[in-house]
């Protein structure tokens, strides 16, 4: 005699709590053969207004926050994914229809590059930032501070996992928020990333997840006036230039869609992209 | 005239020997532009200066294939310490001729002879300076070991510092390998037509740099143009928003400095004699047409009745008029069209409320005129404390707290710059932390250096002029370079995981 399972209920991660969306949608995830998984939220353009808000109200202690603090909450992130791998793995095997091997691969290359942008967390300052010699009696230091609200659209091809970390670790980074809309055919485990999310130290708001169609609620980010960034990693199927032409609106910094295996591949670009250089003139007194 | 009053004492002009008509600057000459010449004039008198071609589409596309031409066959093949030689002889050529275009500068734009003379045109030379080092050094510039250039840059200038925004623009541009096509404001061009002499002289290959007049249509026609692979530009907020639009889609890189309403925080315990000054200097410098000019003042309510009242002292002693004066402090506003807007948002400013102070002054009959302007019992909804006036004006808030100061300053679309005033150093970093602004001065205002970045946080623009930053929007990353975080095969295995484990 077999134990029945006990399935999970997927929502949204909205403000550091788990809601279904506001518009009561569902639409089914299946599996790689076709196998019943889960009805996920369907977010609406109102669950992502949410989002903004909760986001915006999270950036001031996410930014304000010591580097060295921001790096550790980023590593205790890779510290919970290792212990939920055998997790992340399944819904992998049963979304992607890849192997075992392949999917502890992918799991693998998400927690490491977790691990590689945490580190950047209390260093990318000291690389992009410096001091200006300029000419009179006055200290200038140039440093990168976070852009602000960081709307996303996860990559919808690839790893489901990899591709949502590659995306949001380096929005983090420098203390951003974000709003990230999930792969839509295979959201589960962004919806399991948000569980760990809440289960570290990230306070609530600091990243939000939709679930749905990216289609329906990317305009919507696209011409927020408080979104302050909008990264299309994952947009090149949607009308995307349609979007950037929306972000302009309000001057919001688009990154364009990337594809094929390299998409978000990890790097300084990727953290500095979604940070402002922020020159202050201090003056010296004569003595 | 009392024995209190200043003599004139008028800049000569007679070093400067200006054309009838300009050409376009084309592949090294200057050519005859397809469109309708228009004149430019000075605004302190309204008299013809010079007739200006006017460039069309056709124009246009045969600047861009100058610039080019030059690119691929003259200036990605010269070494980077040539390019830089290139630069450091402009730096000098523009040292040589400095009080030549200051003059020229203050005659076409009406901003005072000392500024032009002593801020400006100094201000240029130094950058090419800064940025002819450079050229050489890319590898340096902070996107990566061997970059390239990005090809032929568009780059479109306003009018309030004619001369430096062409520096600002051209210079990080060739430093980086670029070659430029560059549109002066329609009311503005003299300068950069005399720099255009400047770049003969220093037997620049032709077509690197090519300067098109002519007005909106010509700006459209070349941020635009398919050929170009970068847009640079700095104007108001509403014409960057378009070029946004105009260029999305597209693998154009863009930076734009936008339009500002700084706020300049006056803390209780400042040290009040300077920070007059600085408050003065802040926006009523260049007329106020400055997009970072410190338009609010935010001042903490236990002083402002004492500010307000220097602040009254201080602008009754400025002296207004004929920019080519030496002594003048307040020249002219460098267009009607200006004036105009200057004047509605102040009677705006009245009707809703706030109220309005100028010092007596003798406004001259001819030439576009406007009197230094304070509004005290400003709120923060009034349109005189949102919107950018340009113009010299300044409208007064009151703060009781550090956190109500930075909430105000932050109140704003926009993020180009802020001011800090206080003699507690503690307070004046956490504030400048605190602040959403892309340029922060603390006990000064106003300071513009080669080495140090400039630019804006949210409808200010994006992307920075100046310093190392400036070379960024330049420059393209080595191509095929691999993630920074590189994976090795053995690395995806589980089996070499396990290993790594024991």
């Amino acid at each position: 005699m077999t134990r029945l399972a006990v399935p999970k209920t997927y929502k949204l991660y909205l403000g550091g709590t788990f809601p279904r969306s506001e518009s009561g949608r569902v639409y089914e995830i299946r599996s790689h053969d076709g196998e019943f998984l889960a009805n996920a939220a369907k977010a609406s353009r109102k669950d992502a207004r949410d989002a903004v808000v909760a986001a915006r109200s999270a950036l001031g202690g996410w930014a304000g926050a010591t580097a060295y603090n921001r790096g550790q909450v980023l590593y205790r992130i890779a510290e919970l994914l290792e212990g939920r791998r055998a997790q992340f793995m399944a819904e992998i095997v049963q979304a992607e229809g890849v192997t075992p091997a392949a999917a502890s691969a992918q799991v693998d290359e998400a927690i490491d590059r977790w691990v590689w942008y945490a580190g950047w967390a209390d260093k990318y300052l000291q690389v992009a930032g410096n001091a200006n010699p300029v000419s009179g009696p006055y200290f200038n230091l140039s440093v990168p501070d976070p852009t602000g609200v960081v709307a996303i659209i996860a990559p919808q091809t690839g790893g489901s996992l990899l591709g949502l970390v590659s995306a949001v670790a380096p929005a983090l980074v420098s203390g951003n928020t974000v709003v990230v809309i999930a792969n839509e055919t295979m959201p589960l485990s962004a919806i399991s990333l948000g569980e760990v999310l809440a289960t570290s130290d990230v306070p609530g708001g600091v990243v939000n997840v939709l679930t749905g169609s990216p289609a329906e609620m990317a305009p919507w980010l696209a011409s927020h006036a408080d979104v302050n960034a909008l990264d299309l990693v994952g947009a090149g199927d949607l009308d995307w230039v349609h979007l950037e032409i929306d972000a302009a609106e309000t001057l919001t910094r688009v990154l364009q869609p990337e594809n094929g295996p390299d998409a978000a591949s990890p790097s300084l670009a990727r953290i500095l992209a979604f940070t402002e250089t922020k020159t202050i003139w201090h003056t010296k007194g004569l003595i | 005239m009392s024995f209190l009053d200043y003599a004139p004492a008028p800049e000569s002009q007679s070093l400067l020997n200006l054309r009838a008509h300009y050409g376009l600057f084309i592949d090294g000459e200057f050519v005859a532009g397809r469109g309708e010449p228009f004149q430019s004039i000075n605004p302190a008198t309204e008299k013809q200066i010079a007739m200006i071609a006017h460039a069309d589409a056709t124009d246009v596309d045969a600047a861009v294939a100058a610039a080019r031409r030059a690119y691929d066959k003259t200036w990605s093949k010269l070494s980077g310490s040539d390019r830089g030689k290139y630069l450091f002889r402009i730096a000098r050529l523009v040292q040589e001729r400095a009080r030549e275009l200051a003059v020229a500068e203050t005659l076409d734009n009406g901003k005072p002879i000392k500024e032009s003379r002593d801020v400006d045109v100094p201000l240029v030379a130094a950058w090419f300076f800064y940025y002819a080092g450079w050229a050489d050094k890319l590898d340096h510039a902070g996107v990566g070991p061997t970059p390239s250039a990005r090809g032929v840059a568009a780059q479109v200038i306003p009018w309030n510092f004619p001369l430096l925004m062409l520096a600002w623009k051209i210079a990080p541009a060739l430093a980086a390998g670029n070659t430029v096509v560059l549109k002066p404001a329609e009311t503005t061009s003299l300068t950069a037509l005399l720099f255009a002499e400047i770049l003969q002289q220093a037997d620049l290959p032709a077509g690197v740099v090519n300067i098109v007049t002519g007005g909106r249509d010509t700006g459209k026609a070349l941020v635009g143009h398919p050929g170009v692979n970068l847009v640079a530009f700095t104007g108001s907020t509403g014409a960057g928003r378009a070029i946004a639009r105009s260029v999305a889609g597209t693998d154009k890189k863009v930076v734009l400095e936008l339009g500002g309403k700084a706020a300049n925080i006056v803390f209780d315990d400042a040290p009040i004699d300077q920070a007059i000054e600085g408050i003065v200097n802040g926006i009523f410098f260049n007329q106020g047409h400055v997009c970072c000019a410190g338009s609010r003042l935010l001042v903490q309510e236990s002083i402002h009745d004492d500010v307000v009242d220097r602040l009254k002292s201080r602008l009754s002693t400025l002296r207004l008029g004929d920019p080519m004066d030496k002594n003048t402090d307040i020249g002219a506003i460098n267009s009607a069209d200006q004036l105009a807007r200057i004047r509605e948002l102040t009677t705006i400013g009245e009707q809703e409320g706030a109220e309005r102070w100028s010092p007596d002054c003798v406004l001259p009959e001819t030439g576009f005129w406007f009197k230094p302007t304070i509004f005290t019992n400003v709120s923060t909804s009034h349109r005189i404390a949102r919107d950018e006036v340009f113009g010299p004006v300044l409208s007064v808030l009151t703060f009781r707290t550090p956190g109500e100061a930075v909430a105000k300053a932050n109140n704003t679309p926009y993020g180009l710059s802020a001011g800090i005033w206080t003699e507690k150093g503690s307070r004046m970093l956490a504030v400048a932390d605190k602040l959403r602004a892309g340029v922060i001065w603390a006990n000064t205002f106003n300071r513009f250096d080669p080495a140090s970045p400039f630019g804006g946080y949210k409808e200010s623009g994006y992307g920075r002029e100046g310093g190392r930053h400036g070379l960024a929007a330049y420059l393209k990353p080595a191509a095929g370079r691999a993630a920074a975080r590189a994976v090795t095969p053995a690395e995806k295995t589980p089996l070499s995981r396990k290993k790594a484990a024991k």
